[in-house]
């Protein structure tokens, strides 16, 4: 499993599976209602000039998430590009 | 909630929170509980249902109280209560809660849970928890103009078959639909609960223990909640449920629940319980959604997404601010002719009432008071703040309809993060627009309480529509310059100002947030839904009507009486000396002093009940020594002012004093009522005052510095 991110790690457009929440996050009740589940989809559409918050689609709605909470997932990519990713996964 | 008649003003204090349980009497009328996720069209639903005029309005978590209606069918009476939208039942949120308590405890006769055609998979799990407690459900699958575009479509018959209850599918907004759902619902409310029922088998090693808890559950006598729907609650320890259980066992024997509880909690479970009901939830949530859901995906990528500006780094912000722009330039443009006639119109009937009144054996006192008073500053306020109020107002629904709010909310929010305060209160301030009342009841869309009060302390700095009217008449008088491109210049004064109060609550925010409200921004969550079309005509319409009949009756509740107090004030008085001139003589010094005068500072003073009559107030005072002075032009306006000693100065001082003092009474009375506490309501009072006075005092010694210079 070396190819596990943090959710706000991936660039824009990059989509992954969620691996699992972090025990620790408050928030992982209002995450999982809001579809952020083990095994869930997530692909990432916008990002707030500062870097956060960012919008994610998750089961064809549209979440946005600041950093600090979407730090806690940690998500699978769905292909290996880590060859093709940035160091701080900027979108190139 | 949002901005009508019924949300905005005093009639926000009448507002009834309390209502779990039903007075209805229940044998003659069914109860309809209207359940959903947020932002799913449940209030529109609502609305067709009872042709209540609920706001609606396209961001989550519009709805934040109940709200109850009723409508007949077939002779037969429904009230329908509409609940907070919620993601889920698991209570862990006051909205949840309110929900789950309501179809545990009220027992409705049918849940309508309004789902999202677009979104079906989400808003199954929510379906397939409230099938957990009931059976007598409706599912409304909603938006489904909104599926078409997008090229989904829903088979409603297969959807019956795996849930086993009514299906229909509706577009709330044309109606489509609607006698279909009037249909089921009266099919379901007749029909009789189903006993316990497994909707979801979860894994075996939960299943042993639910088995278990249900065996020991046998023995209570809770008749009317589902078994396996209670043991699940209490062997997730949900205590908000089992405290409240407590309440339905006989008093000799107040530990039963608690005994069953412990035996339950005896049983070790394996990993985490929440995680594991909610995964198997998903999973079937899934399997149904893609059953019943056939998509062209291929026509959605075509589709352009205006998100990609409106959330893109570059454009974001101007975007908004744009769009703010020409809301303001078409208030100020459109308001203009109407005001002109208006103003006309009332000067015309002044000079016949003075006429009318001759005819009128009654005093010349009683007449000045009447056409001085109080009519003069009806008319005023009507003339003056009506017409761009019934401009703003529903230029700006048509945004809030559109979905431009959630955005708002996205690009704003880093900044209030470093504040310390919620990526929402963006959304508070939006409602703080039309109404600061309104903007503190939306603060309840916040569940973090430091937050909360933040949103509630701040919203105040949002010039709301009272205030409106007097910035843009002190900028076309003293700052626009004429000509065609005055009313540009006008918008973009406006726009500067507005992000200047922006700029003032992030401070304040922040200040706050590191003294009597410290910690750190909590962790929100924010659904951007797509955009809308905006139902124009009806918008235009209603909101034109709201805002006129909320401005005329502010302008009889409040505008008329004070009319009269200050005609009083103005025209009695002692050695010669008017109460007015004694008032504002003692105010003098500090209104010189913060580059106004005695009278605005009074105005404001007697303006408490309402921002609307603060100018009206200060032109009364001005004209009252017996010069009758028309205002029918912007001139005449000015010249009145000129003549008492304005500059620009004082209008920018007078400016800056509108949108930082204290909230309107109607305000402040939803503060107290909102925090339950004096003491914010006292602050909130206090902060923006002392923030005014200290800016309008440096910005006028600044200016009489410079001058000097």
């Amino acid at each position: 499993m070396s190819n596990l991110f943090s959710l706000n790690e991936l660039a824009t457009n990059e989509s992954g599976e969620i691996a699992y929440i972090h025990k620790d996050s408050i928030m992982r009740h209002r995450l999982w209602d809001l579809g952020f589940t083990k095994g869930a989809k997530v692909r990432i559409l916008y990002t707030n000039p500062s870097g956060s918050p960012r919008a994610y689609l998750i089961r064809e709605s549209v979440i946005a998430l600041r950093n600090e909470d979407a730090s806690s997932i940690k998500i699978e990519l769905e292909q290996n590009r880590e060859g093709v990713r940035n160091e701080d996964g900027v979108n190139s | 909630m949002g901005l009508t008649v019924n949300s905005t003003g005093t009639a926000l204090l009448k507002e009834d929170l309390s209502l779990t349980y039903l007075e209805e009497d229940s044998s003659k009328t069914a109860v309809v509980a209207l359940a959903g996720n947020p932002n799913t069209g449940k209030s529109t639903v609502f609305n067709n249902l009872t042709g209540l005029k609920q706001h609606t309005g396209n961001w989550p978590g519009k709805t934040v109280a109940i709200s109850k209606g009723q409508y007949t069918f077939n002779d037969e009476n429904y009230v329908i209560v509409d609940l907070p939208g919620t993601y889920s039942l698991f209570a862990d949120s006051p909205e949840e809660e309110i929900a789950r308590d309501f179809i545990c405890f009220s027992r409705p006769d049918v849940t309508v849970v309004v789902v999202d055609a677009t979104c079906l998979e989400r808003n199954l799990h929510l379906v397939l928890q409230i099938l957990e407690i009931t059976t007598k459900v409706v599912v409304c699958v909603n938006l489904i103009d909104e599926a078409k575009q997008k090229n989904i479509i829903i088979d409603t018959k297969k959807l019956a078959e795996f849930l086993q209850v009514e299906v229909v599918s509706t577009n709330a907004r044309s109606g489509e639909g609607l006698k279909k759902l009037q249909e089921a619902i009266s099919n379901v409310a007749l029909r009789k609960e189903k006993p316990d029922t497994c909707i979801i088998r979860y894994e075996e090693s939960l299943e042993t223990h639910i088995t278990k808890a249900i065996e020991i559950l046998e023995n209570t006598k809770i008749e009317f909640l589902k078994k396996r729907w209670l043991a699940l609650r209490i062997l997730d320890r949900d205590q908000s449920l089992t405290k409240k259980l407590e309440n339905y066992f006989p008093t000799d024997q107040p530990n039963q629940l608690e005994i069953f509880s412990e035996q339950l909690f005896n049983q070790p479970l394996v990993g985490d319980f929440r995680e594991s009901i909610v995964l198997s939830l998903y999973k079937q949530a899934e399997i149904i959604a893609n059953t019943v859901t056939s998509k062209n995906s291929q026509a959605n990528k075509l589709r352009f997404n205006f998100d990609r500006i409106a959330l893109s780094k570059f454009w974001g912000i101007p975007l908004m601010l744009l769009c703010l722009g020409i809301v303001f330039w078409l208030t100020l443009v459109g308001a203009n002719y109407p005001s002109q006639l208006l103003s006309q119109l009332f000067s015309q009937l002044e000079e016949y009432l003075f006429l009318g009144f001759n005819y009128l054996p009654v005093p010349q006192l009683v007449k000045e008071l009447f056409i001085l008073g109080i009519y003069r500053t009806l008319a005023w306020v009507v003339a003056v703040m009506l017409p761009p109020m019934a401009i703003f107002f529903p230029l700006f629904t048509l945004l809030e309809d559109w979905g431009l709010l959630p955005r708002i909310a996205f690009n704003l929010d880093h900044l209030f993060q470093k504040s310390g305060a919620h990526g929402k209160q963006s959304l508070t301030m939006c409602m703080g627009f039309g109404c600061n009342a309104a903007g503190v009841i939306a603060a309840r869309i916040i569940d973090s309480p430091r937050e909360r009060l933040l949103a509630i302390l701040t919203n105040n700095f949002v010039p709301c529509n009272g205030r409106f009217p007097t910035l843009i008449t002190m900028i076309l008088l003293f700052f626009s310059g004429s000509g065609i491109l005055a009313s540009f210049s006008a918008s973009i004064i406006m726009l500067l100002l507005i992000v200047g109060a922006v700029f003032v609550t992030l401070i304040v925010s922040k200040y706050l947030s590191k003294t009597v409200l410290k910690g750190i921004a909590s962790s929100f969550t924010l659904e951007l839904p797509p955009y809308r079309k905006p139902q124009i005509g009806k918008i235009l319409i209603r909101s034109l009507l709201d805002r006129t009949l909320f401005v005329l009756s502010r302008a009889i509740i409040v505008a008329a009486p004070a009319g009269a107090l200050i005609w009083f004030l103005a025209n009695f008085g002692v050695n010669g000396q008017s109460y007015l001139e004694i008032f504002a003589t003692f105010l003098s010094p500090l209104g010189k002093l913060m580059g106004l005068d005695g009278v605005i500072l009074a105005a404001f003073l007697l303006g408490l009940p309402a921002n609307e009559i603060v100018l009206p107030i200060i032109f009364m005072a001005y004209t009252s020594h017996g010069s009758l002075i028309e205002f029918e032009s912007l001139t005449a306006t000015k010249s009145i002012l000129l003549n008492n000693g304005w500059t620009s100065l004082t209008a920018f001082c007078l400016m800056v004093f509108s949108l930082n003092h204290f909230p309107c009474g109607t305000t402040l009375l939803t503060i107290k009522k909102e925090t339950g506490s004096w003491y914010w309501t006292f602050l909130s009072f206090l902060i923006p005052t002392i923030i005014g006075i200290a800016s309008c005092i440096f910005v006028s010694q600044v200016a009489r510095i410079l001058s000097f210079l």
